[in-house]
């Protein structure tokens, strides 16, 4: 059983040590007693080498890219090319202030000036904030702009369209700005259902907000008529760009009419996904919604890079300071080894490898949008749930053969979802041996579902109890 | 030049043939070109790693960060044992993502349990979550926590919180049509007069105060804490992390959710990100809490294991009545904290806390000697106001400074209008007492030079 850091504890021991000196209790004499500490925390009084051995074990127990395929659908688990590490801990980036003055810090607003540019090409926007630090905090800024235009022309609209096949943080985002949802159906093709979104457009209605390819990992074909309906109405259209991966230097949001962009730096732009962030999520606007974007944004003038506050409509800040500027380096260096025919590259192969993948795989599990698809596909786990093992049961059974398992039950709208998107990163051989490995699971489960049923049993755990967790929360070690 | 892409056009054509396609421009096929580039995307082309680390290296020299630093006001220049960055890039945290999959991520579970424990035993909450983006959005979310929990929408915010926080607050608020209504500061600490002579307490949901606050001040919790007893109000109370070390836990004078930020506990300034909000609260409170929740439970054969849970909280299964849009937080960044806890324990957090003090008592008694120089309040923690002389405006002062290579202070007038020619200073365990008498030095040849006197 593993241990807590906790019950290594050794009481009297300390990693590291500050100082020798015993420092004197008169230090806090300027504050009232009563307003000091008198409890000691519990914290882990352990050696460096215990603590290092403790998480270095820790970190063996995960799954990641670099050890196993990864194909989470919707979140782009692409290779995170290392020399974004080194470049982001370069002593001239992460050891700056935030309130250092201009002209100390002229490297790094030269890179939040270019890396934007770089995104207006790729999203076709007119100006871009780098300030929201994931991208459901993209998506809020985006509604917050939203929001804030449609008070500013004095319009009422209180009312904002998503698909039953958006991500979750779409219609939570816009709850977050006060906007009641209307989800609309999609059709039998897994798109836009058109007829269904005349209906649900009306002059109070604020944005659509799409992702394109879908979550379905389909391109939505109409979405010029769809741009237009939704302009025709006044409202405006969101890009969520959770799945800009598939299309780089192919379309864009801007061509395609879109409004507002969120730009997920973790997914397409390499950044590591760090076991849940830290990520970025960038918006850009057309010019039209451009002074209402958060501040500060970064100007070149008289041949300096300045800071600017000064943006008439602004909705304020979204965080402190500008952005996590840490994944904003990384995101930079990638873009600069990519260059338009690499970022053009990647989003093919992306798009083929996902394609590849389906074509096998639509043997053995059920396809319920049989058409090529974009840069990830949804199977369905229908047939082999009535043979015996659900979808949970195949995802925790791939554990056991080395991968990390698709996204599952996810879009909504799909039973028993199977969501798999490779990325451009991995080699014909790393697809195949999971292409096998899901053959494999597949016969398995005529034969035998109760093999994936148990699994895994390769993992550092059995199968965690989940319902247990939520029943009888146990949420600190004390 | 196509870097990290490994498929050869020989395999290219494999995949497609395999894929039943025409070819591999058909695979956009679905796109109508109506739509399509008509041209490249107008980037450069792609350069080598050889060159990028050039480049990236040239860019990074442009910024000065070899300085004597004297800055805080939310971002502070801290230790950081080595130790944590050799972990921290360990690939198996690094390249892993939120961990839906309890069994292929007990790495990452039990590392986030470790970090809430560590967050509840410090702030005597007993429930926190596994990060939010920084300091100012766990105070954005605490607000709308509490709204929703009282069902009111005004909220009372402290004026000596950190300015950049209210404005992500007042930003968030718009979003929820939460009324934010301002205590003014006075004397560098909130003006109690203002609380008691407020007539309409009860339509409020609840104070939120910093504490040590913008200023560097210790605000008087405690009283603060009778109030909300008496006016059953909730408190939320922001603080730096690393100060509840010397500082009272919060629980013990009424906090119903403490927040702030951990950039202190080993992580690096970056110019102001990443780094990660903490987010704490009463037991009553946990399924209102916003953001990622691990809990300890156990596997199939009985033994121990992690998992995300109450979940039913979260947009990923409750959409629009989720009690927060955060899918990705600060993982890695919390990650970072926990090591830095664990390796440093109680007695070196505090250390760390008490030598910033020490040097901050030090720093300040000598700039109070010189003429010109004041230090405006005397219940600070780690960071301080002084006033300056007018002969001298701030701007010109810290140029000055600057041209030494000092970072004196921040300019508080760009936060505060009533604080016209002051300072915030900061010492951190990093400032040697070699810094702290070269800047005294320097202070002194501007008293001198600027002719300054008495304020």
């Amino acid at each position: 059983m593993s241990k807590t850091i906790f019950e290594k504890s050794i009481k009297g021991t300390q990693g590291i040590n500050l100082t020798d000196e015993k420092l004197n209790c008169d230090i806090l004499l300027n504050i009232p007693e009563n307003l000091l500490r008198k409890e000691k925390p519990i914290l882990p009084e352990i050696s460096e080498l215990e603590v290092v051995r403790h998480f270095t074990l820790l970190s063996q127990k995960n799954v990641s890219v670099d050890s196993n395929f990864y194909p989470l659908g919707s979140c782009t688990m692409k290779y995170n090319p290392k020399i974004n590490e080194v470049t982001a801990s370069l002593d001239g980036f992460a050891n700056i202030h935030p309130e250092q003055e201009e002209s100390g810090t002229q490297g790094a607003l030269e890179l939040m000036y270019n890396l934007p540019e770089q995104l207006k090409e790729i999203t076709g926007m007119h100006t871009i904030t780098l300030q929201p630090a994931a991208g459901a905090h993209g998506e809020f800024t985006g509604m917050l702009i939203v929001k804030a235009y449609f008070e500013k022309i004095g319009q009422k609209r209180t009312k904002v369209i998503v698909p039953d096949s958006a991500h979750g943080t779409n219609p939570t985002s816009a709850k977050m700005c006060g906007f009641d949802i209307v989800e609309i159906k999609s059709n039998n093709r897994g798109l836009v259902d058109l007829e269904a979104l005349k209906t649900a457009l009306s002059d109070d209605v604020a944005a659509l907000l799409l992702t394109n390819p879908n979550t379905l990992g389909l391109f939505e074909e109409d979405i010029a008529e769809i741009a237009k309906l939704v302009h025709d109405t006044g409202a405006l259209l969101y890009y969520d760009g959770a799945n800009l991966n598939a299309i780089m230097g192919i379309t864009n949001p801007g061509l395609m009419g879109f409004d507002i962009v969120h730009i997920n730096l973790h997914k397409t732009f390499s950044t590591p996904h760090g076991g849940g962030g830290p990520g970025a999520g960038p918006v850009g606007v057309v010019e039209k919604l451009k002074d209402f974007l958060p501040v500060p944004i970064i100007e070149f003038k008289d041949e300096k890079y300045h800071f600017n506050y000064d943006l008439p409509n602004t909705i304020g800040r979204v965080k402190a300071y500008y952005g996590n500027f840490g994944v904003l380096v990384r995101a930079y260096t990638y873009i600069l080894m990519m260059g338009a025919n690499g970022l053009k590259q990647a989003s093919i192969d992306a798009v083929l490898n996902a394609n590849y993948m389906k074509e096998k795989l639509k043997k053995y599990f059920k396809l319920e949008y049989d058409k090529p698809c974009m840069h990830e596909f949804v199977l369905s786990g229908d047939i082999q749930k009535e043979q015996g093992a659900n979808t949970l049961a195949i995802a925790k059974r791939l554990i056991d053969y080395g991968f990390h398992p698709p996204t599952v039950y996810f879009p909504l709208i799909v039973h028993e979802a199977i969501m798999i998107e490779p990325t451009e990163t991995e080699s014909k051989q790393a697809m195949d041996d999971f292409i096998n490995a899901m053959v494999e699971i597949a016969e398995e489960i005529k034969q035998n579902p109760q093999k994936a049923i148990d699994a895994p049993t390769k993992a550092s755990v059995l199968r965690v109890d989940e319902t247990l967790a939520a029943r009888k929360p146990n949420l600190h070690w004390s | 030049m196509k870097n990290f892409l490994p498929h050869t056009d020989q395999i290219r054509n494999q995949l497609a043939k395999e894929a039943n396609l025409d070819s591999i421009d058909s695979l956009f096929d679905s796109i109508n070109d109506s739509v399509k580039f008509k041209n490249d995307l107008n980037l450069p082309d792609g350069i080598s790693e050889l060159e990028a680390q050039k480049k990236l290296k040239k860019l990074a020299n442009k910024n000065n960060s070899d300085c004597i630093n004297f800055l805080g006001g939310g971002t502070y220049n801290k230790f950081i044992p080595a130790c944590i960055s050799a972990i921290t890039s360990r690939t198996e945290f690094l390249t892993s993502y939120t961990p839906y999959q309890p069994e292929a991520s007990q790495g990452t579970l039990q590392a986030m349990y470790e970090y809430q424990s560590m967050i509840c035993n410090l702030t005597g909450m007993d429930v926190s979550n596994a990060s939010v983006y920084d300091g100012a959005t766990a105070c954005a979310e605490a607000v709308l926590m509490v709204c929703r929990i009282s069902k009111k929408s005004k909220v009372l915010i402290a004026e000596t919180l950190n300015q950049q926080y209210l404005q992500v607050i007042k930003t968030y608020c718009f979003g929820g049509d939460i009324e934010v209504k301002i205590i003014p500061e006075i004397n560098g600490e909130i003006d109690f007069n203002y609380l008691s002579n407020l007539t309409n307490i009860d339509e409020f949901a609840a104070i939120l105060i910093q504490t040590p606050n913008y200023f560097g001040n210790v605000e008087n919790s405690k009283k603060i804490g009778d109030f909300i007893t008496k006016n059953k109000l909730k408190l939320i109370v922001c603080a730096d992390i690393s100060s509840l070390a010397v500082l009272e836990v919060p629980v013990n004078f009424g906090a119903d959710i403490v927040v702030g930020d951990i950039q202190t506990l080993g992580i690096p300034m970056a110019f102001g990100g990443p780094h990660a909000g903490y987010m704490a609260c009463k037991q009553q409170y946990a399924r209102q809490l916003p953001g990622r929740i691990v809990g300890m439970t156990l596997d199939k054969a009985g033994n121990r294991a992690y998992t995300l849970t109450l979940q039913t909280r979260e947009q990923h299964i409750k959409r629009e009545k989720a009690t927060s849009n955060i899918c990705s937080n600060q993982a890695l960044v919390a990650l970072a904290a926990t090591i830095y806890l664990s390796v440093m324990g109680y007695n070196g957090l505090k250390q760390a806390i008490l030598l910033s003090a020490q040097k901050a008592k030090n720093l300040s008694e000598k700039i109070n000697n010189i003429k010109g120089f004041k230090v405006l309040y005397n219940n600070f923690l780690y960071e301080f106001v002084v006033k300056v002389d007018e002969k001298i405006s701030v701007e010109i002062l810290l140029n000055e400074l600057k041209e030494n290579n000092i970072l004196a202070g921040i300019n508080l007038k760009k936060y505060f209008k009533q604080y016209k020619n002051s300072i915030l200073v900061c010492t951190t365990e990093m400032n040697t007492d070699k810094e702290i008498d070269f800047y005294i030095e320097k202070l002194q040849e501007i008293s001198t030079k600027y002719n300054l006197e008495d304020v």
